[in-house]
């Protein structure tokens, strides 16, 4: 069934939140993408902030954004994905175990820890009492927590869910992972396509949504539909995505934007470059992790930017190669991580 | 005893990361937990960690908490009975 | 729900079995599997005691035959295999998904990482860190399994396996899967005990869940997965079910991060809302597994919250944490399994170690095995850390 999107909040690499408008697309001339934080004591009581770390803020002010645009206070029903839950806290704990030799450590950053950390500190601010569930499953966290939220809905189509997808990057994360030698040396992140690399951007993000199973007359867009491939072949990868825009009774011709979960990694890439081509080598194909860069939860913010491309009807500059000058009704986010790990969201124009 | 409880006011703002609270703006008996400053559980702990770190003080029992962590001042005079010469 | 969720298979390992078989021997001769620590160096070692299982990680791998990986994976592995081999399936025939539960994930191999990168960031193995994600040990488990249609992992603390039986059984019931593997696996871990040491709700003795004179939990490890299938699977394969998944139901206390409330409102949601969905009353339940986790807070809290709902009409019930002690995220695993086997051998099992009761709740647990009951209804609590409550309800095929 159709999940109507009431609301949405964004903090990402990118000035996603406190304008009217599409953003102008902000470039990075290093590995890492970090997010362009607000000032959290805006939406967030400083006696409850003091011991939240920045993912949790980051989780707790993008979730709060949504139920403000949404015109609401209190969901009826709060899931969150993260991959890596919350790096820092656990690395702070693990440092002090190290250091204390197991003695007389704080609790805090255990009790922070937690992948569930971030959904649970909003049910305790907003005293939500409803179903509350996290996926802490890489690179479908986001999608297990949209699927989640797809069912409950058709169970209790009236309910407003808040779902939302949160990574960070941390200095001992960051350093670790480039010893795993899978960062690309691009020069500015905004070209991150433009000519084939190695390695990818790492990227943070914290996007949030309330999801309705009813439509209203001020609703633009809506999620129709979402399907996951663990570890699929390129066979089986194709015929999965020509079932599922069949079940929604499309063909690729009617989607009027792709957008693509490039990585810039050119070995990672190689599978949907080649799908692309052959499935959907008319259509309008945009790229966006040369906006937040790549981690386990970045179709949460493709979720986001597609939506905006169908609420303005525009798509922001640096996204797609050629001008796209049909109405935009349709639009597909292929997702893919390292190339294991595939998913297809399908939004569409409400009106 | 007016150092210690200096100290112990800068001592609790910070490891309990009270931004918004200057340490001189907690009274010496004013109450920490119920109302008071609104500290909970989770920071009466904290305190216990404090307590072992820079004064070399264990407390085994987290139940005796509340009475020893009733204001500053009473975390001081429990300080002062208790510390390792 | 449209049709039945059945329950075709169940797998366990934990302190006190390496599988059903082994834990059931284990409850009916009232065995508990606390100790000292072996598995690892610790300045906890001697003092506090857990629940270990009783195999190392090459003696697992050994014979599981497989690589030696994070723990949780191996434990994960090892109780998923029997689930699924109980059930007879071939998981190729059905769109079949493996949803499971951890808190710990790799991080058992991730600590002693850790240890060697923070004196030089250049040190310590990158073999160690590659499983940490939570989402790696399940993948591990569907690789091993050759499950590659869904597959998910959730983490919502202590309550995480009910909530993936939860996710299973709604896709099962909403025509997304035929089959699915479902439920959770922790491993014991440097981290968790020192991370559960400086919350001081560990016990220095063996735990005593809604005792008096509980003093705190001890923590645990193992697997425990359940395989759920549809009526159509359940048909076509003609399979002999022993239960059914009636009902369950995910609140939030909003409380505390840590604490429950008092009056226990968000259990007492889970378990109301679970009866609600199962179209049971209080008296229909014959049996219900305590989270009981032998902390002050968690048991009155719990306690408070069973007898509001239960009143005069409480039934035999008991935490079997006093035999495997707290095994985290998979604890929703493992006592699914326990309660197929309650209703699969018409049992209760006791709360060992219990002396006398809470006095503001005036509950007295089962304090024996007991079988040649009737046991048709059998609920199953899993209450965690930020306020995430889970209750379940299991049902005997034939009730």
């Amino acid at each position: 069934m159709a999940l109507y999107i009431k609301g949405m909040g964004n903090i990402s690499p990118q000035k996603t939140w406190g304008e009217e408008s599409l953003f102008k697309p902000v470039g990075y001339n290093e590995d890492r993408l970090k997010c362009i934080e607000p000032e959290y004591s805006q939406w967030i009581d400083p006696r409850q902030l003091r011991r939240m770390s920045r993912v949790i803020k980051m989780g707790v002010a993008a979730g709060s954004m949504a139920l403000k645009d949404a015109g609401i206070t209190v969901p009826q029903g709060i899931i969150t994905g993260t991959g890596y839950g919350c790096l820092d806290d656990t690395g702070i704990f693990l440092t002090k175990l190290v250091e204390n030799k197991e003695q007389a450590l704080n609790p805090t950053p255990f009790i922070q820890s937690t992948h569930n950390t971030i959904g649970s500190q909003i049910a305790l601010l907003l005293q939500c009492q409803d179903y509350n569930q996290t996926y802490a499953h890489d690179a479908f966290s986001f999608e297990s927590a949209l699927l989640d939220a797809m069912l409950q809905l058709n169970e209790t189509p009236e309910r407003k869910i808040l779902i939302g997808g949160v990574d960070e990057i941390t200095e001992a994360s960051h350093a670790i992972q480039k010893r795993f030698g899978i960062f690309n040396k691009s020069e500015n992140s905004l070209q991150l396509f433009n000519r084939p690399s190695e390695g990818i951007l790492n990227g943070e993000g914290s996007a949030f949504f309330v999801l309705s199973g009813e439509k209203s007359e001020t609703d633009k867009v809506s999620v129709e539909a979402l399907t996951t491939f663990y570890k699929p072949d390129e066979e089986s990868l194709v015929k999965g995505i020509q079932d599922f825009l069949k079940a929604s009774s499309l063909k690729s011709e009617d989607i009027d934007l792709i957008l693509l979960g490039k990585s810039g990694d050119q070995k990672s890439d190689e599978k949907v470059d080649r799908i692309s081509s052959s499935l959907f080598s008319s259509n309008a194909i945009g790229y966006f992790k040369q906006l937040c860069g790549e981690y386990p939860t970045a179709s949460a913010f493709a979720l986001w930017l597609g939506a905006r491309i169908i609420q303005e009807q525009t798509i922001p500059d640096g996204i797609v190669s050629k001008k796209v000058n049909k109405p935009l009704k349709n639009i597909l986010i292929y997702n893919q991580y390292f190339g294991t790990h595939h998913s297809l969201i399908l939004l569409h124009a409400c009106h | 005893m007016d150092q210690l409880i200096n100290n112990l006011k800068k001592q609790i703002v910070e490891s309990l990361n009270l931004k918004h609270i200057k340490p001189e703006e907690i009274g010496d008996d004013q109450p920490l937990f119920e109302g008071g400053l609104g500290l909970d559980s989770i920071d009466a702990l904290e305190l216990i960690v404090l307590l072992q770190q820079t004064y070399n003080i264990k407390i085994a029992n987290p139940q005796d908490g509340p009475e020893i962590f009733k204001s500053v001042k009473s975390i001081a005079a429990f300080i002062k009975t208790h510390q390792p010469a | 729900m449209k049709g039945r969720i059945h329950v075709a298979g169940a797998g366990v390992i934990s302190a006190i079995g390496n599988s059903v078989s082994e834990t059931f021997e284990s409850l009916r001769h009232e065995r508990m599997g606390i100790g000292p620590i072996t598995l690892f160096d610790s300045v906890h070692k001697g003092v506090l005691p857990v629940g270990e299982v009783k195999h190392t990680n090459e003696r697992l791998s050994d014979h599981l035959k497989v690589k030696t990986v994070t723990r949780t994976a191996l434990l994960g592995i090892n109780a998923a295999r029997e689930a699924v081999k109980s059930s007879g399936l071939d998981l190729k025939r059905w769109r079949t998904g493996l949803i499971s539960a951890t808190t710990v994930g790799g991080m058992d191999l991730t600590e002693n990482f850790f240890h060697d990168f923070l004196s030089n960031s250049r040190h310590g193995k990158l073999r160690d860190v590659i499983h940490h994600a939570c989402g790696q040990s399940t993948e591990l488990i569907a690789d091993d399994l050759g499950i590659n249609g869904f597959v998910s992992t959730i983490n919502t603390a202590c309550s995480s396996s009910v909530n993936a039986i939860m996710l299973g059984s709604r896709m099962i019931d909403q025509g997304m899967l035929d089959v699915v593997v479902a439920g959770g696996t922790d491993a014991l871990t440097k981290f968790t005990i020192n991370g559960f040491n400086s919350l001081m709700i560990l016990d220095k003795n063996l735990c005593r869940p809604f005792d008096a004179n509980r003093n705190g939990l001890n923590l645990g490890e193992g697997a425990g997965f359940v395989v759920l299938v549809s009526d159509k699977v359940k048909q076509a394969e003609g399979l002999k079910i022993d239960c059914f998944v009636a009902g369950f139901a995910n609140t939030n206390d909003a409380f505390h991060q840590t604490a429950s409330s008092p009056e226990g409102r968000g259990s007492y949601g889970a378990m109301q809302q679970t009866l609600d969905m199962s179209g049971l009353k209080v008296e229909d339940i014959d049996y219900i597994n305590l989270h009981g986790t032998g902390t002050q807070n968690n048991d009155l809290s719990e306690g408070t919250a069973v007898k509001r709902l239960f009143g005069d009409k409480c039934p035999r019930l008991s935490s079997t944490k006093a035999f495997t002690g707290h095994t985290l995220g998979a604890s929703g695993g493992i006592e699914a399994v326990f309660s197929v086997l309650a209703i699969r051998e018409q049992c209760v099992f006791p709360n060992l170690r219990f002396e006398t009761a809470i006095p503001e709740v005036g509950i007295t647990p089962q304090l024996v095995f007991e079988n040649n009951l009737s046991v048709k209804h059998v609920m199953s609590n899993s209450f965690g850390f930020g306020g995430n409550c889970s209750s379940v309800v299991f049902s005997k095929s034939d009730f």
